[in-house]
């Protein structure tokens, strides 16, 4: 039985997320195939081989460009179909999770999100109360899906050649009932739920006007950048950038916290980064109990210097 | 319109989470319960749509009878009415499975519910009633109006945002900023004792996946703190002990 894994796209590129869960589908073993929907630029496609892929099947149309909730759920009811597949692997996404469920029902298939770790058998181990606790928990159906979580596994970059097939999945009017009118994209950022590393402002930044610093930093490190709460309700940056409980869950390798006090809350959203920095000039601020290193003191002081250490580094 | 607010009924943010029975069941003592966060952005917009445009709201719970304060206090925030499927929620599946049978019989124009459940954090269950409706789902929802039979929704995506429109009937899966959350008022509280809550027993529908047991991340290390003058210190530990940069 082959295992079909949804390879998501973001401006005409393979996510890496999505290469981790074709890593995540290659290390459970046997045949896998990945489904690419809409156009993609050149080169993508090899990145499914390198990842532990061994198939392609692109449906290469342009009405699929764009992330249509229901008519990806058809499309890749089809293509579990056509690839024989019981096992569908996907990243979590907020596209991946809203796909994933209609796909469910399509399939009769259990879906287990936010998984963490390699199935043992019919049992995965997922993250709880956003990062706050793990379940392991048991697919009783026949068919299942997967939906990892960032950095569940490494990502595999010695596989082979993926033989890519074109595909054509039968659309119907009814999957485009609800019609994407425009988009707003941040240009040329790196995405927030997808970077190795994140660099994120709080209250203690004083207003929008003193991101720059921030912007820095997150330049120096090929970061993306995040906020607390607070900051996106008071609108010095966009929603799509804050962090927590209620917002973006992040799980980079190092997330670093500018003057950010550490409410229950945000910490929700960053506790399974694997590093984690905190510079605050409240030494008692509870950030500091979850983080690896700590500099207790003012950000407008510590954060051009540490700018300037990092390009040196680069240098 | 005839707007459906199905809610989670969920320990409040600052839980602490811990486990009992051999870590096989949620360890709920001294812990408040609420409505899920996002739910509650979801029942919000609902009650504005009702001061535009009129209907009804009913608001629903897949739970046994622990989760009643908590379909009450959506009442006290504007909801008409409540329906409670008496059972406890096994897994996204089986709860999706017991709205769309309530959603059937009751057709609904409009439903909406939270992104996820800050519980389970699945945020499956809109997608799953939108398939058993044979409707659309969208999600996450950040702005929803409705203009006649045609709703103008706006999706986060990431790093941005996307436009979508829509006929009625939908499923929706809401988060901020799509309204400002309602706090119950005296005259709230007071009606919502008296408006009606019924309790509708499951149907019979098989989950397809059960949680075994519970675990907790293992216990953070001690945090290294690094003097402000010393910040080449910070990256040397970031390069050669973290080796994340």
């Amino acid at each position: 039985m082959a295992i079909l894994v949804f390879a998501e796209t973001a401006d005409k590129k393979i996510k890496k997320s999505s290469l981790e869960a074709v890593s995540y589908a290659a290390a459970m073993g046997g045949d896998v195939v990945a489904v690419v929907l809409g156009q993609v630029e050149g080169g993508e496609l090899e990145k499914i081989g390198t990842s532990g892929g061994t198939k392609v099947l692109h449906a290469d149309d342009a009405k699929l460009n764009e992330g249509v909730i229901q008519a990806y759920a058809s499309v890749l009811a089809e293509a579990a179909g056509k690839a024989g597949a019981d096992t569908v692997v996907l990243a979590k996404s907020s596209l991946g999770d809203a796909v994933a469920a209609r796909l469910s029902v399509k399939m009769g298939a259990g879906l287990v999100s936010n998984v963490v770790a390699l199935p043992q058998g019919n049992k995965v181990k997922r993250s709880i109360y956003t990062g706050k606790a793990f379940a392991n928990v048991e697919l009783k159906s026949g068919k299942k899906i997967i939906a990892i979580k960032k950095n569940a596994v490494p990502l595999k970059t010695d596989g082979g050649a993926a033989a890519v097939e074109k595909f054509t999945p039968s659309l119907s009017d009814a999957d485009f009932k609800a019609k994407i009118t425009s988009q707003e994209k941040a240009k040329g950022k790196v995405l927030l739920p997808e970077a190795d590393i994140v660099v994120s402002g709080g209250r203690g930044l004083k207003g929008p006007e003193n991101w720059g610093m921030v912007e820095e930093l997150a330049d120096a490190l090929g970061a993306a950048t995040g906020c607390s709460k607070p900051v996106s309700d008071m609108e010095w940056r966009p929603h799509h950038e804050h962090v927590g409980q209620t917002g973006v869950k992040v799980s980079p390798s190092l997330y670093i916290a500018i003057g950010i006090s550490g409410a229950i809350q945000h910490l929700a959203g960053v506790n399974s980064s694997k590093y984690i920095v905190v510079i605050n000039k409240d030494p008692e601020a509870p950030f500091f109990k979850a983080a690896d290193y700590g500099v207790a003191a003012d950000a407008f002081e510590v954060v051009p210097k540490l700018t300037e250490a990092i390009k040196a580094l680069n240098n | 319109m005839k707007i459906l607010v199905c809610i989670t009924h969920v320990p409040d943010t600052t839980s602490k989470i811990a486990f009992t029975d051999g870590n096989t069941k949620f360890d709920s003592n001294g812990v408040q319960y609420i409505i899920g966060p996002y739910d509650d952005y979801a029942l919000a917009r609902a009650v504005e749509l009702k001061e535009q445009t009129g209907g009804t709201i009913t608001v629903l719970n897949v739970g046994t009878v622990e989760t009643e304060p908590t379909l009450r206090k959506a009442l006290a925030i504007g909801a008409d009415d409540a329906i409670r499927v008496n059972v406890a929620p096994a897994d996204s599946f089986f709860v999706a499975a017991q709205i769309a049978e309530v959603a059937k019989a009751e057709s609904f124009d409009l439903i909406l519910m939270g992104r996820e459940s800050i519980d389970f954090n699945g945020g499956m269950v809109h997608g799953m009633v939108g398939e058993l409706l044979g409707i659309p789902s969208i999600s996450p929802v950040m702005k929803l109006d409705v203009e006649g039979s045609k709703v103008k929704m706006t999706r986060e995506i990431e790093g941005g945002k996307e436009l979508l429109e829509a006929e009625l009937p939908l499923v929706a899966g809401c988060q901020e900023p799509i309204a400002e959350w309602k706090i119950p008022n005296m005259r709230g509280i007071m009606s919502a004792r008296t408006k009606p809550l019924k309790v509708v027993e499951p149907s019979a529908v098989d989950g397809l996946t059960v949680t075994e047991n519970y675990e907790l991340p293992p216990a953070k290390g001690q945090v290294k703190m690094i003097d402000k003058d010393n910040i080449g210190e910070l990256v040397r530990l970031l390069k050669e002990e973290a080796k994340v940069i």
